[in-house]
This record gives structure tokens, sequence and C-alpha cells, in this order.
């Protein structure tokens, strides 16, 4: 295996992580309307993520640097193509990230329903966008032999973009929904699972097209592998989400996320971004990465530092292991 | 196109507000962080409660600001590729490798840390509940250090070659990249200032609270943590300030040229004090200057020569116009001239003032018995041994001290508006011109649109950070509960024996958002 297929998978890895990690914390933002019936139960969602969401973003942050890194050419293609959309994302992490951190910081009802109406717009928007995002990098878009997008803003939302933007949106409120289930007591937990059984309905249904959609576009067997295991492992998390095994249903809702997120990677090598105008000018593996030697050097780094990540943040979710109910909360928040 | 609105002007305008606005954060987030650490090392050790009433305070502050540290520095990591493509391109071989360290060493560490820190207070058992914080301070300080070493890059390749065939810079070096001696001078510079920062920040609330005679055993120890850092930090900002301009002067002359408005070549070289220039005549028309001190700058002895503005010009259109067709190689003279005095005057201001007041402060050295104090008192102004300062000019000294904490930050702006700006034509010196660097299938309209946006959040969310801030600030230290002052001996809370752990089954948590 060549150094930059390495690093592809590396960042696969990257993706498939953000989306099951942060995946159910835009869930649970989402669910902050959806669900929640008072602001006692608002801040017991926001809670079951307090700890961990800032930790979830950071594999955002090594995606992209990664991919900054390894494939320069994807990464200037890319971020200068989809400049508008993403604008959007960054505008939405920003003000969802300190929405978290600042809700708490002030008593006053006003100021706290604002940044609860924030914390709902940006996750719901962010999850929808990534899917639009996602879904054109596989389909292709137009670049030209320079590698620069040439498409205008209404290229990004076609349908099938558009039904990605959904299959993402559905599928990381029902993974939020069965987290919820997981990690509350009381109502809310019981709420959640119902919930969770219409919304994983739909995102099933929407899942499985997008994907058999991919796959008859680029699909190879691989990619139909994982799409089986996506679809089968959406309706094990619907069943045992069913059956009250939470723990059961959080493993299989992620997994689908896992299954999913692989199918369009392996759908899409070893392109990283095909072009729509002439396939010789596609970015692929090979003519978007950079020399073996910054390869290697950030094989070695990733090589060393991954494990260790993964260590630590797994230690987080198990002290916070325990679940949450609206009595855990002191009464006036954040000190 | 008019000039005022092409897209790389535009774009250099984001660049520059976005990251002047996300370094107001940085440097008070690792300067905190650290201050935050010791002071709860000190309860950790001592166990006294003030220690622990200090630390929840500078904590909360500290957590104000780093949100909106990391939720800037989003941006910072995705702007490259949006606006700057070309720029990308050609140096993500050697550029995205710091970065994507960065992200995988420092912020990873961080942000898991915090949130460890934040919700681990009954989760956690003290020391390790202190490790967590350290871990925090730690990761902040290795973000920097990657991030420099991306910069300093920019402002000194090296171990890099161009790749004819493809038009790329490409590593050959990257520990050469990393531990070049810019980048370990701007690191330098960059964590005394960032200490020097979090000090000013730190003496000056403590002055508030200290002139309304509040909160006097916390503040008192703060104000002495601050007044140390203060000094320790301002002392070694100038000796590496010093350091860093010497390198400058070698790598970049024209910087350290435009940086005195020096547009003729002199030996022994002027120190500018003020001066009122004509860059389209090349000279200035008032300057007070103070003899051989440039050449000390630049040289370390106070004759030898120091080039002009003009003679470096000319030097480097003879180098350089070939390969970039670039005839002009001056940079923005009054703004470097001007951001390197702001810099410096707003900088030194504040370790002034810290020095007056560790001098006025001090407990013990020469200082008569009566005007000795305890932990729990008003510290006294003491001018001489047995003399204690004019309780008007006393006030003064707190108002002073208040008023001026934000000097460090307009400091830290000014330097790296200098440093980029006085890069410039450049985007990595001598080797790629900022104009060939911009996205070319980025549209005015979209740069335009995301400057405007960025802006205006970056104005709100301004406005809320410093409310919220002076909310915390005037509120004090916080009364402790008994469930501070009793950390969980256990990992994820709760004390040995099985009744306690029952019990905490349903405590409610000791924070919550």
């Amino acid at each position: 295996m060549q150094l930059t297929d390495v690093w592809f998978v590396v960042i696969a890895v990257l993706w498939i992580g953000y989306f099951f990690l942060e995946g159910f914390d835009f869930g649970v933002g989402i669910l902050t309307k959806l669900l929640a019936r008072d602001r006692a139960e608002r801040r017991v969602l926001i809670n079951t993520i307090g700890p961990v969401w800032d930790g979830n973003e950071v594999w955002l942050l090594s995606a992209g640097g990664a991919t900054f890194a390894a494939f320069p050419e994807w990464y200037a293609t890319l971020f200068s193509g989809f400049y508008l959309p993403l604008l959007v994302i960054l505008v939405c992490l920003i003000v969802r990230g300190v929405a978290f951190e600042y809700r708490a910081k002030r008593p006053e009802e006003r100021w706290q329903r604002n940044w609860e109406h924030a914390i709902f717009w940006t996750s719901l928007i962010t999850a929808f966008l990534w899917g639009v995002a996602f879904a054109n990098i596989v389909r292709g878009v137009k670049i030209d032999a320079e590698m620069e997008y040439v498409g205008g803003l209404t290229d990004l939302f076609n349908p099938y973009a558009l039904l990605g933007g959904l299959v993402t949106l559905t599928l990381f409120t029902f993974h939020g929904a069965v987290f919820t289930a997981l990690k509350t007591l009381g109502d809310i937990r019981t709420r959640a699972r119902r919930l969770a059984t219409g919304v994983g309905a739909a995102a099933a249904v929407l899942a499985v097209v997008f994907l058999l959609w991919t796959q008859a576009d680029r699909g190879d067997t691989a990619s139909l592998v994982a799409t089986v295991v996506a679809a089968v492992a959406l309706l094990a998390a619907l069943g045992t989400n069913l059956a009250g095994r939470e723990g059961w249903s959080f493993t299989f809702s992620g997994l689908a996320i896992v299954a999913a997120v692989a199918m369009l990677f392996l759908s899409l090598f070893p392109d990283v971004m095909p072009s729509t105008l002439n396939e010789e000018w596609s970015l692929t593996v090979t003519n978007a990465a950079s020399t073996p030697y910054t390869l290697k050097i950030m094989t070695w780094c990733a090589a060393i530092a991954t494990p260790v990540v993964l260590l630590y943040q797994g230690w987080t979710y198990w002290v916070f292991r325990k679940r949450i109910g609206t009595h855990h909360l002191a009464p006036s928040g954040g000190h | 196109m008019n000039l005022a609105l092409a897209p790389e002007t535009l774009a250099r305008w984001q660049f520059g507000i976005t990251t002047v606005y996300h370094f107001l954060f940085v440097p008070l987030t690792i300067s905190l962080a650290t201050l935050t650490a010791v002071l709860q090392t000190a309860w950790v050790r001592t166990n006294k409660e003030k220690y622990l009433k200090a630390t929840r305070f500078w904590g909360k502050l500290f957590l104000i600001n780093i949100a909106m540290g990391v939720v800037t520095g989003i941006v910072q990591e995705f702007q490259f590729g949006m606006n700057w493509s070309a720029y990308s391109r050609f140096v993500g071989d050697i550029f995205g490798a710091p970065l994507a360290f960065e992200a995988l060493i420092a912020f990873f560490m961080e942000s898991t840390f915090i949130g460890l820190w934040i919700f681990g207070r009954d989760k956690l058992p003290k020391k390790l509940h202190l490790a967590t914080i350290w871990l925090v301070a730690f990761g902040t300080i290795a973000s920097a250090y990657f991030i420099l070493a991306a910069n300093s890059w920019m402002q000194h390749p090296v171990g890099y070659r161009i790749n004819e065939e493809t038009g790329r810079a490409e590593m050959t070096d990257f520990f050469g990249i990393l531990f070049q001696n810019t980048a370990l001078a701007q690191f330098f510079h960059t964590m005394t200032a960032a200490f020097l920062t979090g000090a000013a920040f730190m003496v000056g609330i403590s002055a508030y609270h200290l002139l309304r005679k509040k909160h006097i055993p916390v503040m008192r120890s703060s104000l002495r943590l601050g007044l140390i850092t203060l000094v320790a930090a301002g002392l070694l900002t100038v000796v590496s300030g010093d350091r860093l301009g010497k390198i400058m002067y070698e790598q970049q002359p024209m910087k350290m040229a435009s940086a005195e408005a020096l547009w003729e070549t002199q030996a022994p070289a002027p120190f500018s004090v003020f001066s009122y220039g004509d860059v389209d005549k090349g000279h200035n028309k008032v300057a007070i200057e103070i003899p051989g001190v440039l050449s000390f700058l630049a040289h370390d002895n106070f004759h030898e020569a120091v080039p002009g503005i003009n003679d470096t010009n000319a030097q480097l259109r003879e180098k350089y116009k070939a390969g970039t067709g670039l005839d002009d190689y001056r940079p923005n003279i009054p703004v470097a001239y001007w951001s390197f005095r702001w810099m410096i005057g707003f900088g030194m201001a504040s370790f002034t003032l810290g020095a007056v007041g560790l001098y006025l402060t001090r407990r013990r050295f020469w200082l008569a018995e009566r005007l000795r104090t305890g932990e729990d008192e008003m510290p006294r102004l003491a001018l001489t041994r047995n003399r204690e300062l004019n309780p008007r000019l006393g006030t003064w000294y707190w108002r002073l001290s208040v008023l001026t904490l934000g000097f460090p930050l307009i400091a830290n702006a000014w330097g790296w508006i200098f440093t980029e700006t006085g890069r410039q034509p450049w985007v990595v010196y001598g080797v790629l011109p900022t104009s060939a660097a911009v996205s070319p299938s980025v549209s005015q309209v979209e740069v335009l649109t995301s400057l405007i946006v960025f802006t205006s959040l970056y104005a709100l969310l301004a406005v809320i950070e410093v409310r919220l801030l002076v909310k915390y600030v005037k509120a004090g230290s916080p009364e402790l509960t008994e469930a501070d002052l009793n950390p969980p001996t256990r990992i994820g809370g709760g004390s040995a024996g099985a009744d306690a752990d029952a019990d905490a089954e349903d405590r409610p948590m000791a924070f919550s958002y």
C-alpha cells in the first residue's frame, strides 16, 4: 500500500470519527427543539454533550489539517470551490461553540433562550450542509484542468446533494436521539427512544436510497459491502431501540454512520474530487498528494499521536459515563 | 478592477481582521491556562481556600476567553484553502504538516482536557483534576509552537526545494523547518508576550478589587502572581524581541529599515523616536532620533552601517525582478514604522507599571516592620523603607493598572500587523508574492461577503464576550461549597465506601451548563 493510499484512509477515518462523534452532538442540538419540552430538559440534553463536544470537533480540525498536509490540491480546490457553503458552516460552528459555552453564564431567560435557538439552528444547518458537501465531493463537480472549481453555487444544490443533506440530517438526529436515550434518565429517555423510532425509519429509507444511488453511479464491490453493512446496522439500531437495548442501539447507529461514510470514501477512491467536465481533470490520490517525504513524516506523527488521543478521549467518555436526569442539574447552572 | 476592492486586497483585510481578532484570545488563553494551573497547584499543595477561590475566579475568565479562541481558530485553519488556494497548493507540502501536527497533538489535548477540567470537579480526584488543567496549558503552548513554526517558514523559508516540474515548494528537511532559528525566536518572543498579556490582565483586575477593598486575600495573592509574572515576562520579552529583531535584520533587511523609516543607509544608524515621512519622495520630513541605537539593534554595536529602504529596494529589485516581475519591494512604510512603535510602547508601558508595582508592594525587602502586611490585609504601597506612597498617588497606581490592563493586547495586535505587513509584497519571503497566492476561483463578491460576515459576527461576539467578562470580573471570587472543599477521591465521583457511592448517584452535578 502506497503512502498516498494510507493517507486517503487516514483522512477517511478522521471524517468517519468526526461524523460518528459530532454526529450525535449535532443530533442532540437538534433535539433541543424536537424533543425537549422545557428548559430543564434542554439543559439535560446540552449537558450530555457538554464535556465532550469540543474534543469531538477537533476531529474536523484534524481532518482539515491532514487534508492540507497530505493532499494540498484537494484542500485548495475543496475549500475555495465550496466557498459559500463552507462559510455558512464556519459561522455555524463559531456560533454553536460560543452558544454551548456562554448559555449558562447568565441567568436571564432571554439570554439562555437565544443561545438555545442558536444551538438548534446551527446544529441543524451544519448537519444538513455536511451531507450536501460530501455528496458533491463523491458525485464530482466542475473542475477545470488547473484543478480549479468553475461551477457556481447553484450547481452544489443538485437533487443528489440535497438528498445527501437530508441523509446526514436525519441520520445525525437519529444518532443523537439514541445517544440521548443512552445518557439520560426519566421521561426524556423514554421519549427519546420513541422519537428515535420515527427519525430512524426516515433516516434508514433516505440513507438506503442515497447509498444505492451512489452505488449505481460509482460503486464497486467494496462499497456495496459497506452499503449492506450500513443498511443492516440501521435496521439493527431500530430494532434494538424498540427493544430498549440502548447501548446496542447506539453501537449500531454509530456503525451505520461509519459504514455509510466509509461507503462514500470507497466509491470515491482513487479519486479525491472527481471532475464532471473531464475525467482527466479529476483530483486523485496521486495528483493531489504531497511528496513521499512529507507523507512519511506525517505517518510517523499520526502513528504515535492517534493511539494516545483515542486513549484519553475514550477515557473522558468513561469518566462521564453516568446518565443525567433533571434532578442532577445544579439549580442555577454554571459556576 | 478597483484596487481597493481587488480580491487580493479583500482577502488580505480578511486575513488581517480574523487573525488579529483570533490573537486577542490566544495570548490570554495561553497565559491564563498556566497561571490558573499555578493557582490550582498552590491550592492542592497548601489547602488554603484563597487559592481555590482564585483558581475558580481566574478559571472562569479563562473559560470565557478560550471559548472565543477555539471557535475563531477554526476559521484560521480553513481560510488558507478558501481565500488563498494558490498559496495552499504552492506550500501545502510544507505548511500543512505543522497544521496537522497542531491538531493531532495540541488541539485534541486542550479540547479534551478542558472538558474534563470544567465538568470533572466532582468526578476526578484532586490531583488528577489538577493534571487536566496542566495538560490544557501544555496543549495551548504546543499549539502555539506548531503554528509559529509554520509562520516562521513564511518569514524565512528553509528546508525546501522548488519542484520545477510542478512549480510547487517541497519539504526536504522537516526538523530544519520545525527548529530553525526564526521559529525558536518567534516562539520565545510570542510566549513571553503572552505571559506579559495575562499578567497585565491579572494585575489590572486584582487592582480593580483592591481599589474597592474587596476579596482582599484572593486578589492580593493574584496581584503578586501577576506582578512577578509581568516583570519576568516583560524582561524576557525585551530580550526575545532583541533576538528576533537581529534575526529579522539578517533575514528581511527591508522590514528592519521600514520599521525605522530609515530611507538612506547610515553608519552609525539612529533609532527613530518620531518621524513624518514623505513616502513618494523617499525621505522623512521630520525626524527625532537617538544616534547609534539602530546599529545596536541590528549588529550589537553602535557604529556599523544599516542599509536603508532605498538601497535595499534596489538590491531586491535586482535579485527578484526577473522571477516576479515586481518593481517595488517596499511594504507600507508608515504602517511598519508605527506598528513597530505601538508594539514596543504599549508592551513596555505595562512592563514598567509592573516593575513599579512589584517594588511598591514588596513584602520584606527594604521595608520597615510597621509597613508589612498580613495575608488578609490590603497591601501597602511603600515608597521608601519608612514611607508610604501618598494615598492619592496610591489610588492612581491601582487605577492605572486597571486602565492599562489591555495594553499588551494592543501591543500583540500591532506586533502581528508589523511582522505580517512588513513582509509584503511577499507571502513567503523571497519565494511567493502575495499577489500570486489568492484563490483564482473565488470571486470578488464571495470574498466581500465573507469579509462582511466575519467582521460583523466578530464584532457582535466581541460585545457579548466583553460584557460577560465584565460581569464575571465584577462578581469577584465565588463562595466555595462543601462539595468544592471535598473533592472526590475516586474517578467518576464519590469516595471509597458503598454508602457514599449510592448517595452520589442522585447528587446534583457540581457543575452543569
